[in-house]
């Protein structure tokens, strides 16, 4: 029955992703620029906090230090082509490399600590990593990266007048590390993760490596977050530390997941969908009452959800689908009571 | 040769000694009860044995490997397993995932582990709650879930600790059922119990622990009548009240 269920599940999977592949036809999206950029963040943002998701939700790790490892990726992305004049694809892939090995590296000691104390110190590195490259002169400091014109094209993976192959992109980027988190939840790995962050000493006690399966996990994490600002830089076209390397950056990462439902499968796509059409639109309703108004309305939601279930909006349909489920049980059991009387 | 042998194992916490040169042998195919009043240092020598703690004296050897201050996950993967005193389940995960994390030490196909796992369920009397949360069931499920998890990764030696406390006497019964069943299977039994009436029936060999000092080792009757075992568990007077009745007592 279970298998039946898993084989169902990947049915209704699939046919989303086709959705998405023809959205772009639909004629209001195709002729609205507005719209396809909102589409665009929401499948990127969902990658990003999906991206975190899976130490910050599997594994219970919550890092706010995911900015540093976006901001890698952008840089990556944004030296190959600003500084050394090549085609973005080389910068991608060492800027993803160097962001899990500096992930590594800085995760290794940060373990030692748990829960609140970790994320406290992620939260240094966000700060220390912001001053490192406001005043690194190699990469403009905090001038930073400014696209040349280029020629158009996936080569250069740069548009100017349409964001439909953009969107492709993002799709690209969402369904590779949705694919992975969905092959992750159901492996040997993913179960190991769910059980570090349950509990670290019986994961330990049942044979789990934990500091291995958490510098995995981190670094997967960082390597995924990487690809995401790797394409965010090529479709803002700038970079500067402030835009990708700051605790504002590493928060939506978090917050996304959390209002979803951390360490749910589709808990950061339900996130994204909720926090970007919110951000664009109040950005451009009330712009002039500067920036903010999407992250009271945002704060506020997570607040009202939170408080409500704390697993997000993934745990409140969790929780309906529960009720549903028993409300029927009982229906029937009724029915058959009475079926019996008569 | 043993299956695991604890050699002058002593574990200090600042000035409090909580094992002091404890020295035992656990034979393949035994159940070995480790009793002792509260505050004797069971636990701890647990700890030491499967690397949660650093013991400050001392060795551990299971299967000829000298398993010494190694980390637990290593110890686990040896095939010495324990459980908790206090239940460590997975409580945001269902009953049946609990115990795949147990399969997928030995297993690393999922389709495999599952049918590891759905025997341990079996073995364990846990069918039932198969899908149900695991921080729901009742204290007495959770010692069994915790079991079964260990069962899981297939070991050589399991270490229980406590693993009856707190159950009603049926529960009691079907714990102690349950493990002289994976004794017939070939498990070897390390238990620290507190419940005598289960312990004594089951147990090949007990060894009494008392402020971290080894006073008694050897067969469960020979135990309960032993002075050292009596005085530290009721006191000097009542040893000495029960001396004067003499053998009266213990002969019938």
């Amino acid at each position: 029955m279970k298998k039946n269920s898993v084989r169902k599940n990947s049915i209704y999977w699939y046919l989303f992703i086709i959705l998405l592949i023809l959205i772009p036809l639909i004629p209001q999206v195709a002729g609205n620029t507005f719209t396809q950029h909102i589409l665009v963040l929401v499948l990127l943002y969902a990658s990003m906090s999906q991206a975190w998701n899976i130490i910050g939700g599997y594994c219970g790790q919550v890092s706010f230090g995911h900015s540093v490892f976006f901001g890698i990726g952008a840089y990556g992305a944004g030296m190959a082509v600003v500084k050394f004049g090549m085609v973005p694809w080389p910068g991608v892939i060492i800027g993803a490399l160097i962001a899990m090995i500096v992930a590594v590296l800085i995760s290794y000691p940060c373990f030692k600590l748990k829960g609140h104390y970790f994320a406290i110190a992620t939260f240094a590195i966000v700060e220390i990593f912001n001053r490192l490259f406001m005043v690194w002169y190699w990469v403009e400091g905090a001038l930073g990266l400014d696209y040349p014109l280029v020629d158009e094209g996936w080569k250069n993976f740069m548009w100017y007048e349409t964001k439909i192959p953009y969107y492709y992109g993002a799709l690209f980027l969402f369904v590779i590390i949705f694919g992975l988190v969905r092959y992750i939840e159901r492996s040997r790995f993913g179960f190991y993760l769910q059980a570090v962050r349950e509990d670290q000493e019986t994961a330990e006690s049942t044979g789990i490596n934990s500091t291995l399966v958490k510098l995995m996990a981190m670094g997967i994490s960082a390597f995924l977050a990487a690809l995401c600002g790797a394409f965010f830089v090529q479709y803002s076209l700038r970079v500067d530390p402030p835009m990708v390397m700051s605790l504002s950056v590493s928060m939506t990462f978090v917050l996304v997941t959390i209002l979803g439902g951390a360490g749910t499968f589709l808990g950061p796509l339900l996130g994204a969908m909720i926090l970007i059409p919110l951000q664009e639109y109040t950005r451009v309703l009330w712009g002039g009452l500067g920036s903010g108004i999407d992250l009271i309305l945002f704060g506020l939601l997570i607040v009202l959800i939170m408080i409500r279930q704390p697993k997000g909006i993934m745990g409140l349909i969790n929780e309906f689908i529960n009720y549903k489920q028993k409300k029927k049980q009982i229906f029937s059991e009724s029915q058959e009571k009475n079926q019996k009387e008569v | 040769m043993a299956l695991l042998e604890v050699k002058g194992i002593s574990k200090n916490f600042g000035s409090l000694l909580a094992n002091n040169n404890v020295t035992f042998k656990v034979k393949r195919g035994t159940i070995v009860g480790l009793i002792g009043p509260n505050g004797a240092g069971k636990t701890t020598l647990f700890n030491c044995i499967t690397g949660i703690y650093k013991s400050s004296k001392g060795s551990v050897s299971f299967l000829g490997h000298d398993i010494t201050n190694l980390p637990p996950y290593k110890v686990t993967r040896l095939g010495a397993v324990r459980t908790f005193q206090i239940v460590h389940t997975l409580k945001e995960m269902s009953v049946f995932d609990n115990i795949m994390i147990g399969a997928y030490l030995r297993e690393g196909n999922s389709e495999k582990a599952g049918k590891i796992a759905e025997e341990c369920l079996k073995v364990c009397f846990l069918s039932e709650f198969k899908n149900k949360r695991a921080g729901d069931l009742t204290i007495g499920l959770k010692k069994r879930l915790e079991l079964a998890r260990a069962l899981a990764t297939d070991p050589k030696l399991l270490m229980l600790d406590e693993c009856m406390a707190g159950l009603t006497s049926t529960e009691v019964k079907e714990s102690v059922e349950l493990i002289k069943k994976l004794k017939n299977k070939g498990i070897t039994f390390l238990i620290v119990e507190h419940i005598m009436e289960a312990i004594m029936p089951i147990a090949d060999n007990i060894v009494v622990l008392d402020s971290g000092i080894k006073i008694a080792e050897g067969k469960p009757e020979a135990i309960i009548r032993d002075e050292r075992v009596i005085e530290a568990y009721f006191g000097q007077k009542f040893s000495k009240r029960l001396q004067k009745k003499g053998g009266a007592r213990v002969n019938g």
